[in-house]
């Protein structure tokens, strides 16, 4: 299984994503530049974090035009695996891959902190193989990253299990201390109905070790690799 | 003309003069405009040269010493580390947000500007009370004027210092320090080397920001310099974050002759600098350079100081080569000129030649001072204050909770919060350690990095305020392992021409260099600020010491936090500190004052070896740093970091005072978590150095307990009660 790693100007979590498939999970993986217009032959497609050209405008604005997403757009479409994280979820939301939109921090800060995340759909490609009723400890590190929809698409989501992860306390309960950002119903991460398509705002390429923390990002990873059906 | 003109551009009558004779002849606005940014304080160090020429800067280690953009330093395997701290003090006490920012640009400019990927930022805050409205602007602002510009280009934000005084209120102290790795073959060069050879300016347009604005960095702060807000440039981290990649990947293939960023005095310093290293020249066209408006006048382009941009010195074979790099990243790219071999710049505009000056003018032949300097009359007043006139406090517990509420001592994680601190995934200890941590890919070494400096005790007594800046910053590192390798610096102090301020700077650069001297670290470069002076009152003299170290092997680290219960605790060094310039005298009794002892220098190399000795042995289980607050906050800040209680007992030495014990000052002190199986190891080693040490307790329960021997506790309090008092203090004062 190869992943392929996209690189806007302005990524900087690039890097991050490309050593946790290289380094810790020792899979193929390579670059793919924004103007690109094919994905090489990926496998599983990660939109990492940054500031894609400054955040200027919206956060991820800009680049949900470049070149490469109309790649994207097919690959998602022909039931590929997409994994947007942090700014590359909300690049996922402008290019409307996933419903709803990402506002500044409730409390107007840029907030890098650990988080804990339940797992609301556990049946994902993305969160199979993620022990039943673990609490994945993963950090985030965002100023735009409070999920907002209006009621309908709430629904939607909610109908069709769309809903991927929440942030909860260490225990897994519900608590506003636990939601970083204001997020609505602490909603950390969604899919699209089809369920090959993830944007999460926290960093599970930052939890692949515990020299750095956490290894809990690794059950997301892992995950992918089985349903792809492959094992590191 | 100039008469008038000189002075108003900050140069002095002597000054004039020197240039006249320089020159031969009357220079016109242009070239006076060139020598009054290039001769300011900020880029000629005129008058700290001589002084800061007795600062240690050789050593088996070094591979680049000061006088480039950044020193540099061998770290084995082919890898060295660049680094360098700046103060960007001026412009953030006018904009606090793009003042701070525009430090952070400036820094990363710098150590990629010699080939190094940057891995690390670091920052020393200093402020005046949060409770004034003004204050708290300026700290909100200076914060997420770091955390803007840092988290957008990608490099984390992984350690620091913050301090409150209301020495700092009218004139705050922003120095940012930036770290970064490269192979010690390929180290890049601010030179304009190879006559022929084409310059090349690329990155942001050039605007009419930042006009002077090194010449207003070399002035006092009063009520006019809000006019200044203009000489505060704008920063804009997306563009650094390109200009960072293309240069990087220009100079990783070997496409560059020389680099240089354009930061202060702009492209005037970066040609002058460039050419006067490698002794050309330059021919410049200024109808090339890329303007953001019309009609800039050659006077404007050549000082504008508007932010990422880089000068490049490309030989013509690879022109195409570079200009595909930096078209790839969509950037500007725009050959200005020439290199030549005759050590002139001459500038060109609209066909006609507008200037012409040795560039050795700028550079070499700025003048030096050796000023006058003068014991200040508070110094002998203040160190002989009687401290029994200082009451003791009835209740310890009372006190203690109220020192962990000073805003120096409480949590900063209101601060570092809004910092990525973990982007790049190698941070293997952030903000809130003794140092910070970083791991070097494909390698199993560690860098670990620490700014300190005390503004205080250079108060009190520059000489051993200096020292102990030095020494704190070893101690920090050495704590976490790693062996302090060489430093970085920054000096904030007042106005130089004022004889009890250069004594303050004079005897803080000597305790720094007898330090530096004794631990083996030299100094690699860095940057002195003057002038921090608001309406006539001088800052506390603050030198700040960035520290690298070296952790030869990473899965060494030791961090400050408890382990584990049962584990046994003891203490490096003496048992009591001093009063004298403590922050408990300060925070609970209005004072300071004090003679604070002499470091013993050899002590503190000793002590840091048995640290990275006992680190690498891995005979004990974590370390903390004594520091301000003395040693019952450094139990408390191992607590919270570990979450375990811990119970002591101290003797009662007499002579000392219990307030002394508990939350006096020194140097040379390190808490050690020593585990059962390996304390007989422990013992032989440190038996083996002569260094003071005690039992003093035990890691235990939830609870943070401190008795004289066997007597009832002094201090018996919940860990959650004495974390509640620490925790949230500076969002508490900020609501």
């Amino acid at each position: 299984m190869k992943f392929g790693v996209i690189v806007f100007p302005g990524s900087n979590c690039d890097l991050d994503a490309f050593y946790m498939v290289k380094d810790v999970l020792n899979k193929p993986v390579e670059y793919l530049w924004h103007h690109e217009k094919t994905l090489r032959g990926s496998d599983c497609v990660i939109l990492p974090g940054g500031f894609t050209y400054g955040d200027y405008l919206r956060p991820g604005a800009i680049a949900s035009f470049s070149p490469i997403m109309t790649a994207v757009h097919a690959f998602a479409a022909r039931g590929g695996l997409v994994l947007g994280i942090c700014n590359g979820f909300q690049v996922l939301l402008e290019s409307g891959l996933l419903p709803g939109a990402l506002y500044r921090n409730i409390h107007l800060q840029f907030r890098c902190a650990w988080t804990h995340l339940s797992v609301e759909n556990p049946h994902l490609p993305f969160t199979a193989h993620i022990p039943s009723g673990q609490v994945l400890k993963i950090p985030v590190a965002h100023g735009d990253g409070n999920y907002f929809c209006d009621p309908e698409t709430l629904e939607t989501l909610k109908k069709n299990n769309q809903i991927v992860f929440r942030y909860v306390t260490p225990e897994g309960n519900l608590d506003s201390r636990a939601n970083p950002n204001g997020s609505l119903e602490a909603i950390a991460g969604i899919c699209n109905a089809r369920g090959n398509v993830l944007g999460m705002m926290p960093h599970p390429e930052r939890a692949g070790e515990s020299l750095l923390g956490s290894r809990d990002g690794q059950f997301i990873f892992q995950s992918i690799l089985k349903h792809w059906g492959e094992s590191s | 003309m100039s008469e008038q003109l000189h002075q108003k551009m900050g140069l002095s009558d002597q000054e004039y003069a020197l240039i006249l004779h320089l020159m031969g002849r009357e220079p016109n606005e242009l070239e006076l405009g060139m020598f009054s940014v290039m001769w300011s304080e900020h880029c000629s160090y005129k008058c700290s040269k001589k002084v800061l020429q007795s600062l240690p800067t050789e050593g088996d280690q070094i591979l680049l010493g000061p006088g480039e953009n950044a020193g540099i330093v061998d770290i084995g395997e082919g890898l060295a580390v660049a680094f360098k701290m700046e103060s960007h003090n001026h412009p953030s006490a006018i904009e606090p947000y793009q003042g701070a920012a525009t430090g952070v640009g400036g820094i990363v400019r710098d150590i990629f500007t010699m080939g190094a990927r940057p891995i690390a930022l670091l920052n020393s805050l200093r402020f005046g009370p949060l409770h004034y409205p003004r204050v708290q602007y300026l700290f909100e602002g200076v914060v997420a004027g770091i955390a803007g510009y840092g988290n957008c280009i990608g490099i984390p934000t992984v350690g620091g210092e913050t301090w409150f005084d209301p020495a700092y209120q009218g004139n705050p102290l922003v120095n940012v320090m930036c770290a970064g790795v490269l192979p010690a073959s390929r180290i890049a060069r601010g030179q304009a080397r190879g006559p022929g050879n084409t310059v090349i300016l690329v990155g942001a347009r050039t605007g009419r920001d930042g006009l002077h604005g090194v010449t207003f960095a070399s002035e006092e702060l009063d009520e006019t310099s809000e006019a200044q807000r203009p000489a505060v440039q704008v920063g804009d981290p997306f563009m650094e974050k390109l200009l960072l990649e293309a240069c990087l990947e220009a100079i990783e293939k070997e496409l560059v002759a020389g680099i240089q960023d354009l930061g202060g005095a702009g492209l005037t310093c970066a040609t002058s600098e460039m050419s006067s290293r490698a002794g050309s020249g330059m021919i410049i066209h200024l109808d090339r350079v890329p303007c953001r408006e019309e009609d800039m006048s050659p006077y404007e382009i050549m000082l504008s100081e508007s932010q990422e941009r880089m000068l490049l010195v490309v030989e013509n074979e690879n022109i195409k080569a570079v200009q595909d790099i930096f078209t790839r990243w969509g950037l500007e790219f725009s050959a200005i000129g020439q290199v030549t071999g005759d050590g002139l710049l001459q500038i060109y505009h609209r066909g006609e030649k507008v200037g012409e000056l040795a560039a050795d003018f700028l550079c070499e032949n700025a003048p030096v001072y050796d000023l006058p300097d003068q014991e200040p009359p508070y110094y002998q007043k203040l160190k002989s204050y009687d401290m029994q006139a200082v009451p003791q406090p009835d209740d310890l517990e009372e006190a203690f909770l109220e020192l962990l509420a000073s805003p120096n001592i409480a949590s900063k994680q209101w601060i570092y919060r809004q910092y990525d601190y973990m982007v790049r995934t190698c941070t293997a200890q952030g903000p809130g350690g003794d140092a910070a941590v970083l791991r070097i890919r494909g390698t199993a070494k560690g860098l670990a990095f620490s700014a300190d400096g005390n503004g205080r005790y250079v108060y009190l007594d520059p000489y051993k305020g200096g020292m102990i800046a030095v020494l704190e910053a070893a101690r920090n590192v050495a704590a976490a392992g790693a062996k302090p390798l060489a430093i970085t610096n920054c000096l904030n102090f007042g106005n130089p021409t004022r004889p009890q301020i250069y004594w303050q700077f004079k005897h803080a650069v000597k305790g720094m260099a007898e330090a530096c001297r004794a631990l083996g670290t030299p100094v690699t470069g860095g940057n002195v600020s003057f002038y921090n002076e608001t309406s006539g009152e001088a800052i506390f003299p603050t030198p700040v010491v960035g520290m690298l170290g070296l952790l030869e092997n990473l899965s060494c680290q030791v961090q400050k936090g408890w382990r584990r219960a049962s584990d046994r605790v003891y203490l490096l060094g003496d048992l009591a500190g001093s009063l004298a310039g403590s922050e408990y005298l300060y925070a609970l009794h209005g004072v300071l004052a004090g003679d604070m002892p002499l470091p013993d220098l050899e002590r503190a190399a000793f002590l840091h070896q048995f640290l990275g000795e006992a680190a690498a042995s891995k005979v004990i289980t974590s370390a903390h740093d004594l520091s301000d607050g003395g040693l019952l906050t450094a139990l408390a800040e191992a607590s919270f970091a570990g979450g375990f209680g811990v119970e002591i007992s101290l003797p009662h030495p007499e002579n000392v005072r219990l307030d002394e014990l508990l939350f006096g000052e020194g140097q040379s002190r390190v808490l050690v978590g020593v585990s059962l199986e390996k304390e007989r190891d422990f013992l032989t080693l440190i038996r083996s150095y002569q260094l003071p040490w005690q039992l003093l307790g035990e890691v235990k329960g939830e609870k943070l307990t401190v008795r004289i021997q066997e007597e009832e506790p002094l201090i018996d309090l919940s860990l959650e009660r004495v974390k509640a008092a620490w925790e949230e203090v500076i969002s508490c004062c900020l609501d």
